[in-house]
């Protein structure tokens, strides 16, 4: 049984799929930032998968380049994140409501 | 000779400008002499183009495009002509007098610089309305003097009754500036052009009902700026403003623009005498009417206003009956008397206190003798008594009337001769001789500056000789006007003997009358008199015909239509757009967990989007 | 045959993983399964021969960015249960359902992927890292240095966030306050300097 491009791609959406659901779930901030990672990590399956199918190392790279922003979203997320938890000692999304119209 | 044109049109704007820049500072007496000295400029430019279209020759120049879209085309265009030329002389003349007389009598005004900036915005608008060759041009100049009467009459801004008379000469002007814009769309409708030259030569190919209505529109503009009968009242009330104002605008060059443009329009009016007709018996109406209002007022400014108001409808019947030179020259003549006898009457009002009513003087030749000659001289010339310009002028008038064979216009304007000189002199009687009452009233009157006298010594001269060149003036403006041929040749020293005798009568009657000081209180019983110091009724008509149910129909239109319709309106969009913010505000809840629902939500309506397209777009290639 | 077995176990694996770190009220539990998750994610890179990316996503994110998130779960004392508010739970999975199905349909229906060429093609007698090696640091040079910068960028932004005092906010306080606080700052300068 081979596996196609089609199994990496349903693989890479079902991925998506439980990080959208972590990030519409979580209250918790850092536990929707694992979410995002989720979300982050099935796009790169899906680069990774049609760089190797076509032949192409374009895919690889902008894998790579997703890594790097991942890895900056990490560093700036945490540091705001400090500095609002320094603030409220509170990290809970439903509390975030001073932009309530 | 363009350059002198410039200089004659432009001097003025200069002057207005530079007082402008200082209209938020105290009183800088250095306007007054700037803007002075550049209408002075202009008036030297205006001599010198006068020498120079007495020489046959005309400066026409178009300065640059105003307006040109499709088939309009309307320049800046200027024209020197003899006609243009006698108004630019006339304007230059008098508002150069009364710029330098007004450094004197505004000397302790805090709006001094303000004054100078408007006057002489003023004389600009004059320039330009005489000197346009076109009719827009002419339009731009009609409101822009109309403007600077409206700063000017409510210069005194603090003064309730002077915002009011501002704004009532403003308003009535543009009720009648509608009717004159009619009268130019109906031009530029028909000829297709606003040029003067085309106008003229094309207006004897249109329908004659047509000239008609352009004749009786632009009649109409005319009459609001020369204050005829019915919109006269806002000339009276416009003496509110300062008097160098009132002899500049409302006695010698403003109120004459009807004059001017009928006369400019004459071969639209050569057309149609019926109309003409009409314009000389309003005329001659008007004269005899304001001349009668004078006769019994009590304030100085307002009898002068209403002679102008008079000696208006006798331009008017002149113009109508086709004598347009005659109109002109009487225009010239009496912009000076009359700009004179208003400097005097600055000057009586200034050594009096703002006291007006010439029942409280008396007696003031003794401490005014430079004023009283020269009024006397201004009235004088007013009654039209030879050798003054008033008797050259008038008495063509109603020699004209006379050779149209209307006797009645003639018999009209013979009495109001009487009435002029009667109510002149009866001014002048009542001011400077008898005995001194204002002793009675606690006044300490005294001579204006000498400078003053000195700058009102010029019109003096020429209210003395600028009939003496009647003949010169003739030859001047006859190459553009049509002249007038008189048939009276056989009467004409009779005519010149009555009319002289009603106006020797005229000042006969006042001197005896009043020579005692006024008239018992008695006279004021009497119901014509009555009649006549409330004007006829005529402003308590307006009152009761137009302004009250106006003023119903507005308060109807406040509360019904405007509460009730217009504001409920309004009121329901902003209530249902409120509401349905109100309703909709959950959505900015300010949290984020549901924000990135509706997010996601986004994405997949997104999604669907593109995949239903994709399926759609496949299926019509397929 | 063994690639299929592979595929199916990671792919088993990966999607257990995630649901975990999803679902789970234990922070713990969460990054743990994460840190799996992403080692899994990388056996997917090997099977498709991108070796050098599956390196890198082990010594990133199962390195760096793992280590990062264990530092701030210390930090924010989330080690124990993380209790939530739920609302709607049913919209949640009814949403995520739905774009799954519609990232699938997009993908799997042969919309782009039948009309692309290969730009770089996998030159097979070098290695992955070599042939990597090769286009990041020709065609892709520039976006490289650019992401190197915003690394820094990241670095230095994170440093001063976090570690600066920054738990007061000048647009969140109203004027009376801010008068105090500069009255408070004035009076310590005074002190300073006798």
């Amino acid at each position: 049984m081979e596996i196609t491009l089609t199994h990496y791609l349903v693989l890479s959406s079902v991925l998506f799929a439980i990080g959208l659901i972590g990030v519409m779930r979580r209250k918790n901030l850092l536990m929707l930032f694992f979410a995002t990672e989720i979300l982050l990590n099935a796009t790169n399956i899906a680069f990774a998968a049609i760089s190797h199918y076509i032949g192409d190392l374009s895919g690889q790279m902008f894998a790579f380049f997703i890594i790097a922003i991942a890895a900056s979203e990490v560093a700036i997320g945490l540091g705001l994140l400090i500095v609002w938890y320094k603030r409220t000692g509170k990290i809970d999304l439903d509390q975030m409501n001073s932009m309530r119209g | 000779m363009e350059l002198y044109l410039y200089i004659a049109l432009f001097a003025p704007l200069v002057g207005s400008l530079f007082s402008a820049l200082f209209t938020a500072t105290p009183k800088a007496s250095i306007t007054g002499y700037v803007a002075s000295g550049l209408l002075f400029t202009s008036f030297v430019s205006s001599a010198i183009l006068l020498s120079y279209v007495t020489g046959g020759h005309t400066v026409h120049v178009e300065m640059m495009t105003w307006m040109a879209t499709g088939d309009l085309y309307i320049p800046f265009g200027f024209v020197v002509d003899q006609v243009s030329v006698v108004m630019m002389m006339v304007v230059t003349i008098v508002s150069t007098v009364v710029h330098v007389y007004s450094i004197g009598y505004m000397d302790h005004d805090k709006g001094f610089n303000r004054f100078f900036a408007w006057l002489s915005a003023f004389v600009f608008s004059m320039m330009i309305l005489v000197m346009s060759d076109n009719f827009a041009g002419l339009f731009i100049g009609w409101e822009g003097v109309g403007l600077c009467s409206w700063g000017l009459i409510g210069f005194w801004y603090h003064k309730e009754s002077a915002t009011w008379a501002a704004n009532e000469a403003f308003i009535m002007n543009r009720i009648a500036d509608l009717g004159m814009l009619i009268g130019i769309f109906l031009l530029y409708w028909n000829v297709g052009s606003l040029q003067y030259d085309v106008v003229f030569s094309e207006i004897g190919n249109l329908p004659l009902n047509i000239v008609t209505w352009i004749g009786i529109f632009l009649f109409i503009g005319a009459m609001g700026k020369s204050a005829q009968f019915p919109l006269h009242t806002w000339l009276a009330d416009a003496m509110e403003g300062p008097t160098p104002v009132s002899a500049l605008i409302h006695a010698a060059t403003m109120v004459t623009a009807g004059v001017y443009l009928v006369i400019r329009a004459h071969p639209i009016y050569d057309l149609i005498p019926d109309v003409g007709y009409f314009i000389a018996s309003l005329g001659a109406f008007v004269a005899m009417f304001a001349g009668t209002m004078a006769l019994v007022n009590r304030d100085m400014k307002r009898i002068i206003a209403y002679s102008t108001l008079s000696q208006l409808g006798y331009m008017f019947v002149a113009a109508g009956l086709g004598a347009y030179w005659v109109a002109l020259f009487h225009l010239m003549a009496h912009a000076f008397f009359k700009a004179l006898l208003f400097l005097g009457a600055g000057n009586v009002m200034h050594a009096m206190s703002d006291e007006l009513d010439p029942v409280k003087m008396g007696g003031l030749h003794k401490v005014m003798k430079g004023t009283a000659v020269l009024m006397i001289l201004a009235s004088v010339a007013l009654a039209g008594i030879w050798p003054f310009a008033g008797f050259f002028s008038k008495d063509k008038i109603l020699e004209v009337a006379f050779s149209s064979e209307h006797y009645i216009l003639w018999g009209t304007l013979w009495i109001t001769a009487g009435l002029t000189a009667f109510y002149s002199f009866r001014l002048i009687m009542l001011a400077f001789f008898g005995e001194a009452r204002y002793k009675n009233f606690g006044f300490h009157p005294h001579e204006a500056y000498r400078f003053m006298l000195i700058a009102m010594s010029p019109l003096a001269v020429l209210a003395l000789i600028a009939g003496w060149f009647e003949n010169d003036f003739i030859r001047l403006v006859t190459t553009l006007l049509p002249g007038f041929h008189f048939h009276t040749h056989h009467v004409e020293l009779i005519l010149i003997a009555v009319t002289s005798l009603m106006a020797l009568g005229g000042i006969a009657t006042a001197i005896i009358m009043y020579r005692n000081g006024p008239l018992s209180r008695k006279w004021e019983e009497r119901f014509c008199y009555k009649v006549l110091i409330n004007q006829y009724y005529i402003p308590k008509f307006y009152e009761e015909v137009f302004s009250k149910p106006y003023k119903e129909l507005s308060r109807l239109a406040w509360k019904e239509i405007d509460v009730k319709i217009v504001d409920a309106t309004v009121d329901m969009i902003a209530n249902t757009i409120y509401k349905t913010g109100e309703s909709t505000r959950d959505i900015q809840n300010g949290n984020l967990s549901s924000m990135l629902r509706w997010m996601v939500i986004g994405l997949v309506v997104l999604m669907a989007l593109a995949v239903a397209f994709t399926i759609g777009y496949n299926a019509v290639n397929a | 045959m063994f690639e299929a077995v592979a595929f199916y176990l990671f792919a088993a694996l990966t999607i257990g993983m995630f649901t975990i770190t999803v679902m789970t009220s234990q922070a713990l539990y969460a990054i743990t399964a994460m840190a799996a998750g992403m080692i899994f994610i990388s056996a997917f890179f090997f099977i498709l021969g991108a070796d050098f990316l599956g390196a890198i996503q082990i010594i990133v994110y199962t390195g760096a960015v793992m280590a990062l998130y264990a530092f701030g779960m210390m930090f924010f004392d989330t080690t124990r249960n993380v209790v939530e508010k739920r609302t709607n739970p049913q919209i949640v999975f009814v949403l995520g359902v739905l774009a799954a199905v519609m990232v699938v349909a997009i993908f799997v229906a042969p919309i782009v992927s039948n009309n692309i060429e290969a730009l770089y093609p996998i030159n097979p007698t070098v290695g992955n890292s070599q042939a990597v090696g090769m286009v990041l640091f020709t065609k892709y040079l520039v976006p490289f240095e650019v992401a190197a910068v915003m690394l820094l960028v990241a670095m230095i932004g994170g440093i001063v966030l976090a570690g600066k005092k920054m738990d007061k906010s000048l647009t969140l306080m109203d004027e009376e306050e801010i008068a105090m606080m500069q009255r408070i700052h004035n009076r310590h300068q005074e002190k300073g300097e006798h």
